[in-house]
């Protein structure tokens, strides 16, 4: 199947993949964990304090805690560990260990392993820098993840909102998020419908032609789409201005774990500074 | 090019979300005063497309695929403002929705594609498109070094991006704390890869696109082609404007013809009966053909038909105007009228001829 016509459908399973991540996403956002019991502001602030005291901290042993704090979290939050390691701390884990084993060798310093020719050496400033890079990226997207798996999309614009970001810019990324998926929807029917009517194997230029062809289309499709939008919104009286209705209550529990994520976030900070 | 969380120091992170700040402040600003209500779908339809267009596959020449960020296409549709706004937002929620490039560094991602590539993009589509016609050939190869350029200026941006983080964030051993690598290595490390893939999937779709468009929704490229609204690709309009460069040419070539009497001497082969006859002449046509024997008279030949048609404008110069460069001039000129007089006689002819064969 990947072999005939293999662009077009890497694309589909691309498009299919981007469904089942959001449909995933959801039903983790539901499950009754740790972080979903918080309210969504305070989910935002802590992971954020927590991925910002990660970026901050110069020392190993602070990143690997911080990590430890993000898995600790995952599990308390019911999200999938499997999951987590396969599709998350694995590919990181290759993509960074696959820029950052080089810095092995080219990072000048005090060497600890040299080969038998003497060209290649090992550095201890390579393996720390090397080291700190993977644990510092596997962090951070571990708890940017978190933030994604147990936070319905609604609700971290709604946070957002509730930080001062303009209420265009919210609305914009609602409707975006929302036609997405009618986009990828339209996009994957019409490579389907392709896929389906051609007998043999298209040659990568018709591939080529293909693709830019349907993209062409959907580009047609979205201004159109726009266009019915727009007047959708002015028949219901849209005048520029947007309302977001606001559920968010902050508990006394809300205020417990935001006091814990700020106190973490400091201790790390505080601690990993040289 | 999603820089993801971790590569970038916080204070790099911070001074590219101020900068990236200064672009979304200007394109809302911009984009309020053109059309408020009209902007959010706008914009969010087509930071939908651009999400979806990074998925596809796209496969290119050498038998390998990119992916391209479709920040050309969003210029070249929305110009540069939307495309900033409209990038921003689709980078902001691959990130925040599908984890996919940091939240630290959404600033420096925006920065990078949605405002380096937007305007990089936009302003090498206007300077090779030029006021060329919707429908030219042109536009999509405007639109192809557009994309090259745009996904090779973002790539570059974020290259330095990583250089610099050794140079400045770095513990008292020396150990880098971010990206490791200076921009040395950094800077072919992420090039190469963006002159050889990347920049060709943007270039590839943004020409596929621009060309699509074109043929089938044409008024997509009205807003940035730069030309006057409702005069812009008729074919009418399009000869007008061709007829006025030949006139603007015509016009310069004509106050250029003066030139031709700098040069001494006659052209070879166009030596009138006369210049044989004088024996300087006859030197220079000796010396050009080759040292020949001198000839004491013209050719029989060329006496005889020389006389069969008298010039009223003989060398260029007419009897009553004593400047040779202003005799020039007006030759130039009394020659392209008559062309131009010549050429309407005609094109009623035909057209006269036209009608009749309607009827």
């Amino acid at each position: 199947m990947m072999k005939r016509n293999g662009a077009i459908t890497g694309t589909l399973v691309a498009l299919t993949r981007a469904f089942g991540n959001a449909l995933v996403s959801e039903q983790i956002a539901r499950h009754c964990g740790l972080l979903q019991a918080l309210d969504p502001r305070v989910r935002v602030i802590g992971l954020f304090t927590l991925l910002l005291a990660a970026t901050l901290s110069r020392r190993l042993a602070v990143v690997v805690a911080l990590f430890v704090i993000a898995v600790l979290l995952a599990l308390l939050s019911q999200v999938n560990f499997k999951s987590l390691a396969i599709r998350v701390w694995l590919v990181v884990f290759l993509f960074t260990g696959v820029i950052a084993f080089p810095a092995l060798f080219l990072t000048p310093g005090d060497p600890i392993v040299t080969s038998r020719t003497g060209t290649l050496q090992i550095t201890a400033q390579g393996v720390t820098t090397g080291l700190l890079l993977i644990a510092r990226v596997e962090t951070a997207v571990t708890l940017t993840v978190l933030l994604v798996l147990t936070t319905p999309w609604m609700h971290i614009l709604k946070s957002l909102r509730a930080f001062g970001v303009p209420q265009e810019v919210a609305m914009m990324l609602a409707m975006t998020h929302r036609y997405i998926f009618l986009l990828a929807q339209t996009a994957g029917q019409m490579f389907e419908s392709r896929q389906s009517r051609t007998v043999g194997v298209l040659d990568r230029p018709a591939q080529r032609r293909m693709t830019t062809r349907t993209g062409g289309v959907l580009l047609s499709k979205s201004v159109e789409l726009s266009n019915d939008v727009f007047l959708a919104m002015q028949s219901r009286g849209f005048r520029g201005d947007a309302r977001v209705l606001s559920e968010f209550h902050m508990r006394s529990w809300d205020y417990v774990g935001l006091l814990a994520f700020l106190l973490v976030g400091a201790i790390a900070v505080w601690v990993g500074r040289s | 090019m999603h820089i993801p969380d971790g590569y970038l120091s916080p204070s790099t992170c911070a001074v590219l979300y101020a900068a990236a700040g200064v672009g979304w402040y200007g394109a809302l600003r911009r984009l309020k005063r053109a059309f408020m209500t009209r902007l959010i779908p706008l914009i969010s339809v087509f930071a939908a497309f651009s999400f979806v267009l990074m998925m596809f596959n796209l496969p290119l020449p050498g038998g390998t695929t990119g992916h391209a960020i479709g920040v050309t296409i969003a210029a070249i549709v929305l110009g540069p403002s939307g495309a900033i706004l409209a990038i921003s937002i689709a980078i902001a929620i691959q990130a925040l929705f599908f984890g996919d490039g940091g939240i630290t560094t959404l600033g420096a991602n925006c920065f990078n594609m949605a405002i380096v590539g937007s305007l990089v993009a936009y302003a090498t589509y206007r300077v090779v498109a030029a006021r060329a016609a919707i429908t030219s050939r042109r536009r999509v190869v405007a639109a192809a070094t557009a994309g090259y350029l745009a996904a090779n200026a973002a790539a570059f941006v974020a290259a330095i991006e990583f250089g610099i983080q050794p140079i400045f964030f770095h513990d008292a051993r020396g150990v880098p704390l971010y990206a490791p690598y200076p921009l040395s290595i950094a800077i072919p490390a992420m090039m190469i890869g963006h002159l050889a893939v990347a920049g060709i999937a943007e270039a590839v779709i943004a020409a596929g696109l621009v060309a699509y468009l074109q043929v089938a929704d044409p008024s997509l490229l009205r807003s940035t082609c730069g030309l006057p609204v409702g005069a812009s690709s008729t074919p009418e309009v399009v000869l007008q404007r061709s007829l006025r460069k030949l006139w603007v040419t015509v016009a310069l070539f004509m106050l250029l013809t003066p030139l031709g009497i700098l040069a001494g001497g006659t052209a070879w082969g166009e030596w009138s009966a006369n210049q044989v006859n004088a024996a300087t002449s006859w030197k220079e046509v000796s010396a050009t053909g080759q040292n020949q024997a001198a000839s004491s008279a013209a050719p029989d030949g060329l006496r005889r038909l020389s006389s069969l048609w008298t010039a009223p404008i003989p060398n260029y110069a007419p009897e009553f105007v004593k400047r040779p460069s202003f005799g020039y001039l007006l030759s130039a000129m009394f020659g392209v009228g008559l062309l131009m007089a010549f050429s309407l006689l005609l094109q009623r002819f035909l057209r006269s001829r036209r009608t009749a064969g309607h009827r």
